[in-house]
């Protein structure tokens, strides 16, 4: 009983939905912040995504006619759930001693379900701009879904004895180094951070929300409280896949002592890349999206694989 | 006046329709959004969806043909949403308004809790404006 009662707690508190949340939250202040200062703007002030959410939350929620009741305004909740589970999940894998372990395959899986949710909302809001927004969400997946998936199991490749734990792969890097250190993990990395680019619908993967042509494509029904989940599934992803990156790539996230500092400054590091990339470069076409994915990057994900398993 | 009050002082997201206008006031709403004016400090922002909207900014004289769309998209916009009229056109049809096609101005369709005069109006203007919005909401 108390076990289920402490599960419950991790899932909603922390480390789970409200954690990820708040923090979450900061992280897309941190976006927009830096984003201002690249184009020599002041920017926002630090409580602005809280101050967006509360009045999104006040807010009437209008159902387009024609619209699926139902799947609209479940499918955000899926999403949001799903990353709440996942950064629970990498988080107690991270914290040892809460005696668990952790499933890569199970974060992978986890990892897609906003995205699915996104593009099952978007469908159901009988938008038109929506459902082309739905339907390029749905070649993006395609397209980054393969090289993404290569670029993790390099890093399971690399620890010996191969594991699908989290729990292992920590474990392998306090002994033997992070995995970083490896030049095929390196190329892993980038592959995986280009990859979250995508995840994340930032540009200059952003086609399926595309503001110009499909003014925010596959959100563009939403409004109110329901627009209030799906910004907060977005915040939490922007939070989790840098923890994940961190956790499997560059040694987990030290919890103790000066080992928090170091843990803020990767995960600052790994955000400012991402924010960076946002900013310099321009949307790319969907065909071009596609190319690329199943292209250079999924043949750079082939070689960091084939160096892994060759030992470096 | 509780958290969300406060939230949406704090954070107006604008959907701009151009209802007629003859673009000008339309450029002046793009000056607000660069590095020298930047109302992302004070969180407004523009969206590209009426359904993400807290403020309708309507430009442009009301001419017949948009009447029926300028109403479509107020009945559209979640509710509470302030409407902002824009530019001589917006708030009493300027030089338009002896004109055949002219139907407006917007207050005669849906309700404007702010106006802003001008020809078009200065991005200092139009920031203005919306600090006097927020102080009545
Ligand atoms: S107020 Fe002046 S600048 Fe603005 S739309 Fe009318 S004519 Fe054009």
């Amino acid at each position: 009983m108390a076990s289920t009662l402490s599960m419950i707690l991790y899932f909603i508190v922390f480390p789970g939905l409200v954690f990820t949340a708040v923090v979450g939250l900061l992280t897309t202040w941190v976006d927009r912040k830096v984003s201002a200062l690249v184009q020599w703007r002041v920017g926002p002030p630090w409580y602005q995504p809280f101050a967006d959410v509360l009045k999104l939350l006040g807010k009437e929620i209008v159902i387009p006619e024609g619209a699926k009741r139902t799947g609209f305004l479940v499918a955000p909740l899926a999403g949001l759930a799903a990353v709440a589970l996942v950064s629970t999940m990498l988080w107690l894998a991270n914290m040892r001693g809460a005696g668990f372990v952790g499933d890569l395959i199970g974060v992978i899986y986890l990892l897609t379900i906003p995205s699915l949710g996104m593009i099952i909302g978007a469908s159901a809001s009988g938008n038109p701009l929506s459902s082309i927004g739905a339907s390029r969400e749905m070649k993006l997946i395609l397209a980054y879904e393969l090289p993404f998936v290569i670029a993790i199991f390099t890093a399971v490749t690399k620890v010996s004895p191969m594991t699908l734990k989290l729990d292992g792969i920590l474990e392998y890097q306090a002994m033997n180094g992070v995995l970083l250190g490896n030049l095929s993990c390196i190329i892993a990395f980038v592959v995986a951070i280009l990859c979250a680019q995508a995840k994340l619908t930032y540009p200059p993967f952003d086609i399926p929300e595309a503001e110009t042509e499909l003014m925010d494509g596959t959100h563009m029904e939403y409004s109110g409280a329901a627009l209030a989940v799906v910004k907060v599934t977005q915040a939490m992803m922007l939070f989790t896949l840098p923890v994940f990156f961190i956790t499997i790539f560059w040694g987990g996230l030290q919890l103790t002592g000066w080992g928090i500092l170091y843990t803020i400054v990767k995960y600052v590091i790994i955000v400012t890349i991402i924010v960076l990339i946002k900013n310099t470069n321009p949307r790319v076409r969907i065909d071009q999206a596609v190319r690329f994915f199943w292209g250079p990057v999924t043949i750079l994900a082939i070689v960091g694989m084939i160096l892994a398993v060759l030992g470096l | 006046m509780g958290a969300t009050g406060w939230g949406f002082k704090k954070s107006l997201w604008v959907f701009h329709l151009n209802a007629g206008a003859c673009n000008n006031c339309d450029i002046e709403v793009l000056d607000c959004l660069t590095p020298r004016f930047d109302v992302e400090r004070f969180g407004i922002k523009l969206v590209g969806s009426v359904k993400h909207a807290d403020v309708l900014l309507v430009s442009g004289s009301v001419p017949r043909k948009v009447v029926p769309d300028v109403i479509e998209t107020w009945e559209q916009a979640p509710k509470p949403c302030a409407v902002v009229a824009l530019g001589s056109c917006g708030c009493t049809g300027g030089i338009f308004k002896d004109g055949n096609n002219f139907a407006g101005p917007i207050d005669k369709h849906i309700p404007v809790h702010a106006y802003i005069p001008g020809c078009p109006p200065r991005p200092e203007a139009i920031i203005g404006g919306i600090v006097k919005l927020i102080g009545t909401l």
